[in-house]
């Protein structure tokens, strides 16, 4: 069981079935304000659903989840979450979607979306229609919408999806400044490398449970080879 | 009541805003109005049925199925790329956005009689002078309530898997109570009869209206979260 002194996050039990197969069976997670946990784990083994668990947004068959200590139902608003989809409209541009979000999540919007868009190297790109965005640039717009209300919780499911080496690079010096600033960051993740200067503890998610889990090895080869081993055995 | 407004204003001047873009769904309605219409007019018998009669019936069922169109709409909008889950991940009151996402389809529905309307007065030469003020009056009422109960069941049908199929077969049962106060109150209003012969008609209308919303904004809660 990951485990923290001063959970920001706290998941106990949580247990989630689809149909017959159980995904999820009495998962428990535990989660720092700073850290930066990485989940990886085979295909099919629940790491997007134990993220939209801990996001609020699906509902577990069994266990809690709690946001400093609330339900996280009751903690809207603290967290940022990106999933596999974008949460963006098509036909609005840049601009129009991240104002959207910020009216939305209550933050003040004049002044301020200029910072959000330069913090994402979108200002060129602010008048362009979504559905114009390549995937890389879809993407850093999805990531700028998940943090753009300084989240307290930040839950990112495969970031470094269609980004550039450049964009990679800045996504993971960005996680590094909000482990600086306290916040709690959950990456999952195929390529343990995307993001591993950033990460602070591994999880190897696999048959309904933590199969690994722990600090950071020192290197990723290290780390590739101790998952491996618990995944084949 | 500053943040609640204005989440529900965020809200629906999004969806107008997506829809003014593409005008795809407001232009589709407004074809399908006209059709019925059309249909309508060239299958009626004024001998056998007066227009006073047969206009303000053909108006309402062309509304009724552009209103479908206009909510099946409002929330695909929000699948499309998990858009609905950033609704849910927000801090917004549910009530909020229930009234956003009603007024959104307010406007739409009321732009698409804005088309069907004059086209029933032009085909069956409706006295428009005749119907006086109760018109706009028995066309808002009936779209509220139309839009409201639309809006609560449309949310509920986004998350099973045949949605366009769902909305209309959970919606029927509800709009034949506002469908069919605005159809008589209609008739009466085109065929000359007294604003009395109405009034309860619209009071009817009133009240369904309050009671959905009022629903709605207690229920979306529920619909909308897990």
């Amino acid at each position: 069981m990951p485990s923290s002194d001063a959970p920001l996050l706290e998941a106990r039990g949580i247990a989630r079935r689809y149909g017959r197969a159980a995904v999820l069976a009495g998962v428990d997670l535990t989660l720092g304000a700073g850290e930066c946990l990485l989940v990886v784990g085979p295909n099919g083994t629940g790491k997007s659903t134990l993220l939209r668990i801990l996001a609020g947004l699906a509902r577990p068959d069994a266990g809690t989840v709690t946001l400093d200590g609330r339900p996280v139902a009751e903690s809207r608003g603290r967290l940022g979450y990106l999933a596999h989809d974008t949460f963006l409209y098509d036909d609005l541009t840049v601009a129009e979607n991240l104002t959207f979000a910020m009216r939305l999540q209550g933050c003040e919007v004049a002044g301020a979306l200029d910072a959000v868009l330069a913090r994402a190297e979108l200002l060129s790109h602010r008048d362009r229609l979504v559905r114009h965005l390549s995937r890389g640039l879809a993407q850093r717009t999805a990531l700028a919408r998940a943090l753009l209300h300084s989240p307290a919780l930040v839950l990112l499911d495969e970031p470094y999806t269609g980004l550039d080496a450049a964009s990679s690079t800045a996504l993971t010096a960005f996680l590094l400044e909000l482990r600086g600033a306290g916040v709690g960051v959950i990456l999952v993740g195929h390529r343990p490398e995307e993001g591993w200067d950033a990460v602070t503890r591994v999880a190897v998610l696999a048959r309904g449970g933590w199969v690994l889990e722990g600090s950071r090895p020192a290197t990723v080869p290290e780390f590739e080879a101790r998952a491996r081993e618990v995944l084949v055995g | 009541m500053g943040d609640f407004v204005r989440i529900a204003l965020a809200l629906a001047a999004k969806d107008l805003r997506v829809e003014f873009r593409t005008r795809s769904t407001l232009l589709a309605a407004g074809i399908f109005a006209a059709l019925v219409l059309v249909v309508f007019n060239f299958s009626r018998d004024p001998t056998a049925v007066p227009d006073a009669v047969i206009g303000p019936t053909a108006l309402w069922v062309a509304v009724a199925f552009a209103a479908v169109v206009a909510l099946n709409r409002g929330f695909t909008l929000e699948r499309a790329h998990g858009a609905m889950d950033a609704l849910r991940l927000a801090p917004a009151p549910r009530g909020a956005l229930f009234l956003g996402k009603m007024g959104a389809n307010l406007v739409f529905v009321l732009l698409v009689e804005g088309i069907a309307a004059p086209l029933a007065v032009l085909f069956f030469d409706l006295p428009l002078a005749t119907a006086g003020w109760g018109l706009p009056l028995l066309l808002l009422l009936a779209s509220v309530g139309l839009v409201a109960v639309g809006t609560l069941l449309s949310a509920m049908a986004v998350r099973t898997r045949f949605a366009e199929l769902m909305l209309p077969v959970l919606l029927l049962p509800f709009l034949v109570p506002p469908l069919t106060a605005a159809a008589g109150a209609s008739v009466r209003l085109f065929g000359g009869r007294p604003l009395s012969e109405v009034v309860g008609w619209l009071r009817f209308l009133a009240v369904y209206d309050l009671v959905f919303v009022t629903l709605g904004l207690l229920l979306f809660s529920a619909v909308i979260d897990e």
